[in-house]
């Protein structure tokens, strides 16, 4: 409102027309005379996959780049670091590194589909599409996704405190079990089958998000966007810990239900001095 | 609000489809038009019964992949927006609302409401991109575009390839598509250089792959749920004349 006094309101439309107008279709309400219901919300995972200079996961061959990795964004990502992230390894590394790889496999010949590692990967493939269908529960995979949405947002938000990290821990756990036995994906594996989808989906989010709880309960300090409510200044700004946690923590899977081994990088700067970033 | 839901159930490709009658009982206005169907998904795996098929990924309008018939407008009744971006407000207590797939020769149904776009993309890989030596920076202020010229491409840029220009059009053609594709490009500097081949291309897959010729009725341009222009058909043919 203030904007539209001062600017008047052709400046806003100018600046913001687009984003007004869907506003108001989607909402039914008028951002030029009422003001608009903002909330923040979870957007975007922080981290991915290791990656390492190359862009190459720890499993040869594979290549994970922009936004599914975790190298480029730091502690938050801010906006538009997904298209800076998705620009600048297409476009400026991977050109460069995949080819350190392809040069060695081109003598690779055509792989069978009778080679053992298939035929395991297959396998395992396919008994984990049969488990998830033969539960035979009630439930459909998306009651679950939004229950655990719930729970993230409850106790896993931007802000977050050893308690609630602790509390969410356990209803995820509660959950993951309901959901291996209350499932229900109508239909087979041999159609087009939208809740087997998303059931493979949900089954993995249950166990992704339990790995980033333990990550937050690891790092006991405030810093980009985990905002840990035991770490804060006196008039509540975020208090990083860059003695104990100047790192990247990266969590190894060591198995089915046993817990993550962490990894630390540590973060060296010699050109620049680390420093904490002000809003005031 | 209590709504009577009229939808297109088809197990594959192949198979007959048949319309199906599924009754909500309690649908808040304040829902999208994709979580009422979420709800309804819900109801139908509890009772053990296949839910319906539909497609969708952003749901904030910018994947293109949530396109259907609702009551006889590809992406509902509401000009200008998605179906994901649909609010149950615009509808009644008491309504009944017809939802079907794209029907389209180019865009064969896979189940219920999902058809298979990949015609579009097949479009797009035949020309809708621009060659260029990827890992060093080019120096950013080398080639200069126009302020109007970079708008308008900007414009035509924000197609999300959703299918329902196609939909909407009695000949199923797929010109606004191609259109707004060739126009990002051919406004700017850097799309000049190939635009003959990609304006050739790009038109000779899209007749190849069955869609119809363009009639000028306009539904396309009315049906948009991102407001490509019509101009753009105009320009696509101006480019298309100009390549040979
Ligand atoms: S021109 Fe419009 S209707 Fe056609 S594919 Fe693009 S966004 Fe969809
Ligand atoms: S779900 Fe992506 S545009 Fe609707």
């Amino acid at each position: 409102m203030d904007a539209i006094n001062k600017q008047g309101k052709k400046a806003i439309e100018n600046k913001y027309g687009n984003l007004f107008e869907m506003y108001k279709t989607i909402t039914g309400i008028d951002p030029y005379e009422e003001p608009m219901r903002i909330y923040p919300a979870g957007h975007y995972t922080m981290g991915g996959l290791w990656v390492d200079y190359e862009l190459m996961t720890t499993i040869p061959g594979l290549y994970a780049i922009g936004e599914s990795n975790f190298s480029d964004h730091g502690a938050n990502r801010l906006g538009a670091s997904s298209l800076m992230q998705a620009a600048g390894d297409g476009y400026f590394v991977l050109p460069n590194t995949i080819s350190n790889f392809l040069a060695n496999d081109i003598r690779t010949p055509r792989i069978q589909t009778s080679s053992p590692e298939f035929v395991e990967a297959e396998k395992s493939s396919t008994e984990r599409l049969n488990k998830l269908l033969s539960i035979k529960g009630r439930q459909n995979a998306s009651s679950f996704h939004k229950r655990l949405g719930k729970i993230m947002w409850d106790y896993v938000g931007m802000t977050r405190n050893e308690a609630g990290l602790n509390k969410a821990l356990g209803m995820i756990r509660e959950l993951q079990k309901e959901f291996w036995k209350d499932l229900n994906i109508p239909g087979t594996a041999g159609e087009l089958n939208m809740e087997l989808e998303k059931a493979g989906r949900v089954a993995d989010y249950l166990e992704l998000t339990q790995l980033l709880i333990a990550d937050a309960l690891d790092r006991k300090e405030s810093c980009g966007a985990h905002f840990r409510e035991e770490f804060k200044t006196d008039d509540g700004e975020a208090l990083r810990n860059d003695k104990d946690y100047a790192y990247v923590a990266a969590w190894e899977f060591a198995g089915e239900g046993k817990p993550h081994i962490l990894h630390k990088e540590e973060l060296k700067f010699e050109e620049v001095e680390m420093k904490v970033r002000s809003y005031k | 609000m209590k709504l009577v839901l009229k939808i297109w159930r088809q197990k594959n490709a192949d198979a007959k489809g048949t319309f199906a009658t599924y009754r909500m009982d309690d649908v808040s206005p304040e829902m999208s038009f994709l979580e009422m169907l979420d709800s309804l998904n819900k109801k139908l795996v509890e009772e053990n019964k296949d839910p319906v098929a539909f497609d969708h990924d952003c749901r904030e309008g910018i994947c293109g992949s949530c396109g259907m018939f609702i009551n006889g407008h590809p992406h509902g009744p509401v000009p200008a927006i998605t179906t994901c971006h649909l609010s149950m407000r615009y509808f009644r207590d008491g309504d009944t609302i017809w939802i079907e797939p794209w029907r389209a020769k180019p865009f064969p149904v896979i189940k219920d409401l999902i058809v298979d776009r990949s015609a579009f993309d097949k479009i797009q890989s035949a020309g809708g991109f621009i060659s260029i030596n990827t890992g060093a920076a080019p120096e950013a202020n080398s080639i200069l575009a126009k302020k109007k010229n970079a708008d308008d491409a900007f414009d035509s840029s924000i197609c999300i390839g959703c299918g329902a220009c196609v939909a909407a059009c009695k000949n199923a053609s797929a010109m606004l598509f191609v259109s707004a594709k060739i126009s990002q490009f051919a406004l700017l500097p850097q799309g000049r250089i190939e635009a003959k081949e990609r304006v050739r291309e790009m038109v000779e897959k899209m007749d190849e792959l069955g869609f119809g010729s363009c009639s000028n009725s306009g539904a396309c341009e009315a049906e948009c749920p991102k407001q490509i222009k019509l101009t753009n058909i105009a320009r696509l043919n101006r480019e298309y004349y100009k390549a040979f």
